[in-house]
This record gives C-alpha cells, structure tokens and sequence, in this order.
C-alpha cells in the first residue's frame, strides 16, 4: 500500500467511525442512565432518516429545516416508545426490559415495512453534505468533514446538559437510585421520557447524517448501524458518553484497516468487529473507560 | 419478526383466498409465488409479482378447463425463509409449480425442498449454474453466469481494451462470488490481469475501504457484480474518491433504485442483463409492454424482473396444458420439454433445467437503462 492510499484509508476509517460514535453516543446514554440496552436504538435511527426523507420529499421543506424538524419528531417518537413499551416494564427484572427492547426493534422494522415498503429509497442531501472535498491525496465528501464535527459538539452539548443542568442533575439522579430521586422530590417519568427524547435526537442526528454519507435508506436500515454502535459502546465502556465516542473511532479504524491491510479478508470484516466484541466482553467487560458496573440494590 | 409478518401473510390469505372456497367451480390449480417481496432484493420480488399479474391479465389463469389461483408467500430475500416457504406452498397450499425466487442463493435453499417433494420450481432470474445442477425439478427462465459473466469479460477485454481489472464481490451472495470468478477465469484466459479482487457483504454502505484498494492499484476495468443498493452505492463512493474507470455490472442491477440511489454518478455504467423492451420480439412480450405503459406509464421502463417472471407463468401454464395433467411430476417433465415457446423475453428452449436465451448489454445514459445490443449463445 502507498502512502496515498494509507492516508486515504485513515481518512475513510476516521469517517466511519465518526459515524459510529455518533450513534453510539446515544445508546450508551440511555444505558448509563436507565441500565437499559436500548435495541431499537437502530430502529430510531432508521425513523429519523425517514422523517427527513419525507418532510424533504412530501413537504418539499428545506432542507436543514426538515433535518431540524426529523430530530425533533423522532424525539418524540423516542419518549412515546418509552411511554409505552418501557415504563411498565420498568420495575420489572432487567431481562424483561431487554426482551421489550428486541420487541420494540422488531416491531419498528416491521412497522417500516409495512407502512413505506421494503424497497429503498434515494435520500437527497444538500449540496454542502454532497460534494467532495480534497485533503492532501485523500478525497472525502464534505459529510465526512461534518459528521465529526458534529459528534464532538453534540458529545459537549450532552455533557453540558448532564453536568451542569439541574435535569442532568436529576439524571445522574436516577442512574444511581431512582426510588431516592424520587423520594427527592424529582418527576422521574419525565426525567426519564428527556433521556429518552435525548438518545432519541441524537440517532436521528446519527439517521440523517448516515443517509447524507450513504445516500439510500430502507426500513432495515438500522440494524447494522445499531449493532456497530452497540459494539462501540461496549468497546468505550457501556455507560460513558466519551467512551462511546472513542469506541466508535475504533471500531471504524478496524473496520477499514482489516480491509486496507488485507484486501483479502474484505468480505469478513463485520465478523472481525463482533470478534472483537465478544473478546472485550470476555476480557474486559467494562470497556476502555467504563468503570465496573455495582449492581444496583 | 417473523411471526409478525406470518400473521400478516396469513392475514393476506384470508383476504385473498377467502373468497375462493365457496365456488362451486372445479378445483383450482395452485400456482406457488416464493418472492422476495422484502429484504435485500425487495425490487426483485416486488417486480416479479407485479410481471406475474400483468400476464394474467393477456394470458387468463385458466388451464385444463380448471382456475388457476396465485398464493404468494415472502421469503424476505433469506435462504431459510425461501426453504421454509417452499415447503409451505407444498404442503399447506399444495402448490403445482412454485414460481421464484428470483436469486441463486435462495433457490439453492428452496430448490432442494422441491426436488425432496417433486415439485418443479422455476427461478425467474436464479441465473448461478449450481441451483439446477443435478435436479430434475429445478429450472430457470434465464441464462447462467458462466455465459453471462464470459460475454462480459470478452467485452471489457476486445471492445473496451481493458488489460486490468478490479473485481468487487458480495462474499455472502453466491451469484455474486461465482460471477466474480467466471469473470476473472475468461479475463485471464484472454490475457488480461486482474489486479485486485475485494469483497462485500450483503447490507454493507461502507465500500470507502475497498475502493481506496481498487484505486491504489489502477486497473482498466472494474466488475462489480452485486445486486442492486450495494452496487449503487459503491459506484457513488467509487465516484468521489476519484475513481473515473469504467464499472461493469451484471444483470442484479437492473432496478430503478440503483438509477436512484446511484444518481448521476452510475452515468456510463454498463451491464449484461436477460432482455430490454426494445428486444421484444414476440407478440405476446409486445402485449406486455403495452400493457406495462398503459398501466404504469407510458415513460416507466418495463422491468426486466417482471417480464422472467411472467415468461415462467407461460412455461409453466404451458407445460400443465402439455402435461394434461396438474401432477406436479408430470409438470416437471412437461417444462422440461419446452421449445420454442413463445413468451415475453423471446423464443424459450429449455435443455437440462436451464433456458437457452441470449445476452442484452444495456448502459445508463441520463438516468435510464438504454439497450446497446444482444449476444446470442
């Protein structure tokens, strides 16, 4: 490999993971608070991509606009899920809440299916998120340039938000005990519905920049996506917020050395992540920065 | 998720066959559909099933003086999904012939359910060599890869002058990895080089990394042989990293997604594929497409998926009519021996399960699939 090539694969696999980490921001967001693994975190993510679709396609909105208003609804798709599926498992033992997360997944791709049929559909996406931009010998397009950004900046707002805000507060809060926060005077249905409009913006931001990045999306769209970022969020260290952030760079780098150091080995390159996957899970559980876990009494 | 669309197809069953059992009439004749109507190769099935209605509006589903009913199950473009509903169309539906699926991978899985039970099951498009090899109840409506993939390399190698090329594959898709080779055997054979051969995975949006591989060896040519979204995709990425080689595709991406979602980055783009209704040369295919604009619009382009599927509601109401019989043996044999029938795509001849039909070159030329001509076996 020359060196054109190994600047433009660091390029492609800093992109990449980007991307992951975007996504995975969320899911371990809604984990490190609620201790719940959010299946259908994926599946959000695919209902953000569609709702920018529509209001772009259907309501002929601009853009950005449409991207705004796509957050904003899948955020409130995100706190009616919870309202639904998850708050009246919420006291009941953890695997129940896990098995209603794969429900809630299977019923959302479904439900896609059904609805907007399974065939894919073209995504438009702005001329500043579409063309390419040259650095040094590498190309990307510019969407690649705007999705780390963004991560890093939305990865500071969420920090903003959980740290120095009395609903962050409240949060943390419900992360160590939630019959205490409660106990404390603090609305816990409705801290709890914010984390999940949260997590729920932050994968449709993820949606919308992947449907920029890879101009296509269908009802299944987030399966992938979903596992990747579940695996960057265990790799980081399931629960931390700049562990997911890291993960997900990881997890983009593999992924695209494996292919760039051996072409050969191309086809097995999500088999190389969940390997990895299973051996942090089996070596280190808690992740690069996660703190070991206390069971909760 | 699968028992969510069981009950929705049961709940299509209802709806649709309910009405049937109180005829008096005699007892139809079941003809199978196992489509991909989700999954990776929605556009497949769900252009099959549309192709698969039209015809029976030309050609009444009548045969034997008996009805013929349609039962479609989807097989959600999923190897254990096809074999399962393979074996439900027998069992449950006591299917004559099942018609489908339209990708090697899953009639490799449905066509050993159909040989074990001898029921003729008939691809519309399963063009990998291996799903008939051996089986007296499995056909095809199409050419096979080896022919396919031989022309296309022959093509890149004397009219294009490519001397190297790069091959990206779907490791998980058996047409896909088979076309790869038979083209790497002819290219090399005739001379050329084939200087890079990466793989995919079916679902994959990431090709960033191979593409760099592909440009970091600068062949002539690049086959991409893979089904329509992946294809598209790596062609678009293919494009902004720089890459200006001519692509050459194979007949998986004959779709109005991958001219959607490829945008103007697939412009030039070159494939082989089984028909274009330009080469409609039979009367009943000429019906078809009139047919096709009248009822979609006279600037949709007929879909190819459609027209193989409705050739095997043909060959297959044709070889019941020849059979004198629905025993599905008797059916089997009877497709066998079809020759010369006339159907949409041309004059079909099937030898050994496989149909005798030639090669179309198609291009995309702003936006839309233009034929540029045909090789004949």
């Amino acid at each position: 490999m020359n060196l054109e090539a190994l600047i433009q694969q660091l390029m492609n696999g800093l992109s990449l993971g980007s991307l992951y980490a975007l996504i995975a921001i969320g899911y371990t967001m809604v984990y490190g608070i609620l201790r719940l693994i959010n299946f259908a975190h994926g599946d959000i993510f695919m209902v953000g991509a569609y709702c920018a679709f529509f209001f772009v396609a259907i309501f002929r909105l601009p853009w950005f606009l449409s991207a705004l208003l796509a957050i904003g609804l899948t955020a409130l798709v995100g706190m009616s899920v919870e309202r639904i599926a998850y708050r009246p498992v919420r006291n009941a033992p953890r695997i129940s809440a896990l098995i209603t997360a794969l429900g809630v997944s299977f019923f959302i791709e479904n439900l896609g299916l059904v609805t907007v049929g399974a065939r894919p559909k073209a995504f438009a996406r702005p001329e500043i998120m579409a063309k390419v931009v040259k650095i040094g010998p590498a190309a990307v397009s510019a969407v690649s340039i705007w999705v780390p950004i963004l991560s890093v900046l939305l990865l500071l707002a969420l920090m903003y938000v959980i740290y120095r805000t009395k609903a962050g507060m409240a949060m943390r809060a419900v992360s160590t005990d939630i019959e205490t926060t409660r106990l404390m005077g603090a609305d816990v249905d409705r801290i709890i519905a914010l984390t999940f409009a949260l997590g729920s913006a932050l994968a449709a931001a993820g949606g919308i920049m992947w449907a920029c990045k890879y101009p296509q999306i269908n009802p299944l769209m987030g399966i992938y996506p979903g596992w990747k970022a579940f695996t960057a969020a265990v790799v980081g260290g399931i629960g931390n917020i700049t562990g997911a952030m890291l993960g997900g760079l990881l997890i983009g780098m593999v992924e695209i050395m494996t292919v760039a150091f051996f072409p050969g080995l191309s086809g097995y390159r999500d088999g190389i992540i969940f390997t990895l996957l299973l051996v942090f899970l089996l070596v280190k559980p808690t992740g690069i920065l996660g703190e070991s876990l206390k069971e909760k009494v | 998720m699968k028992r969510m669309v069981g009950i929705f197809v049961c709940a299509m069953f209802l709806l649709c066959g309910g009405g049937f059992a109180l005829a008096a009439d005699p007892e139809p004749i079941v003809i199978g559909f196992n489509l991909e109507m989700t999954g990776q190769v929605a556009a497949y099935g769900q252009a099959g099933w549309e192709g698969a209605n039209l015809i029976k509006e030309i050609v009444k589903p009548e045969v034997l003086g008996r009805p013929v009913v349609f039962r479609l199950l989807d097989n959600k473009s999923d190897r254990v999904e096809a074999a399962n509903a393979a074996a439900r169309l027998i069992e449950h539906d006591k299917a004559v012939a099942i018609i489908g699926t339209t990708i090697s991978g899953n009639m490799l899985a449905a066509g050993e359910v159909c040989e074990k039970n001898k029921v003729p099951i008939i691809g519309p498009t399963t063009t990998n060599p291996l799903t008939t090899q051996g089986k007296k109840y499995v056909f095809r409506a199409c050419f096979i890869d080896p022919f396919q993939a031989r022309i296309a390399a022959t093509y890149c190698y004397r009219d294009l002058g490519a001397k190297t090329a790069a091959i990206l594959s779907d490791i998980s898709n058996d047409y896909c990895v088979a076309l790869g080779k038979f083209f790497q055997e002819q290219f090399e054979a005739l001379g050329g080089k084939v200087v890079s051969v990466t793989y995919c995975k079916a679902g994959d949006q990431d090709y960033s990394a191979q593409l760099t591989e592909i440009k970091s060896k600068n062949p002539d040519v690049i086959y991409i042989p893979n089904y329509y979204t992946e294809a598209a995709l790596a062609i678009r990425q293919a494009r902004d990293l720089g890459i200006t080689q001519p692509v050459f595709g194979a007949d998986g991406i004959a779709t109005e997604e991958f001219l959607a979602i490829g945008g103007p980055a697939v412009e030039g783009v070159q494939h082989t594929t089984f028909w274009h209704e330009k080469a409609a040369v039979t009367e009943i295919g000429k019906k078809y497409v009139e047919l096709y604009k009248q009822k979609f619009g006279q600037d949709k382009e007929v879909n190819v998926f459609g027209a193989l599927t409705a050739d095997c509601y043909l060959i297959v109401m044709d070889a019941i009519r020849r059979a004198g019989s629905a025993d599905p043996t008797a059916v089997a044999q009877a497709i066998e021996d079809t020759e010369n029938l006339e159907v949409v795509t041309g004059p079909v001849t099937i030898e050994n399960g496989d149909a005798i039909k030639p090669v179309v070159f198609r291009v995309v030329k702003n936006g839309r699939w233009e034929y540029s001509s045909i090789v004949y076996p």
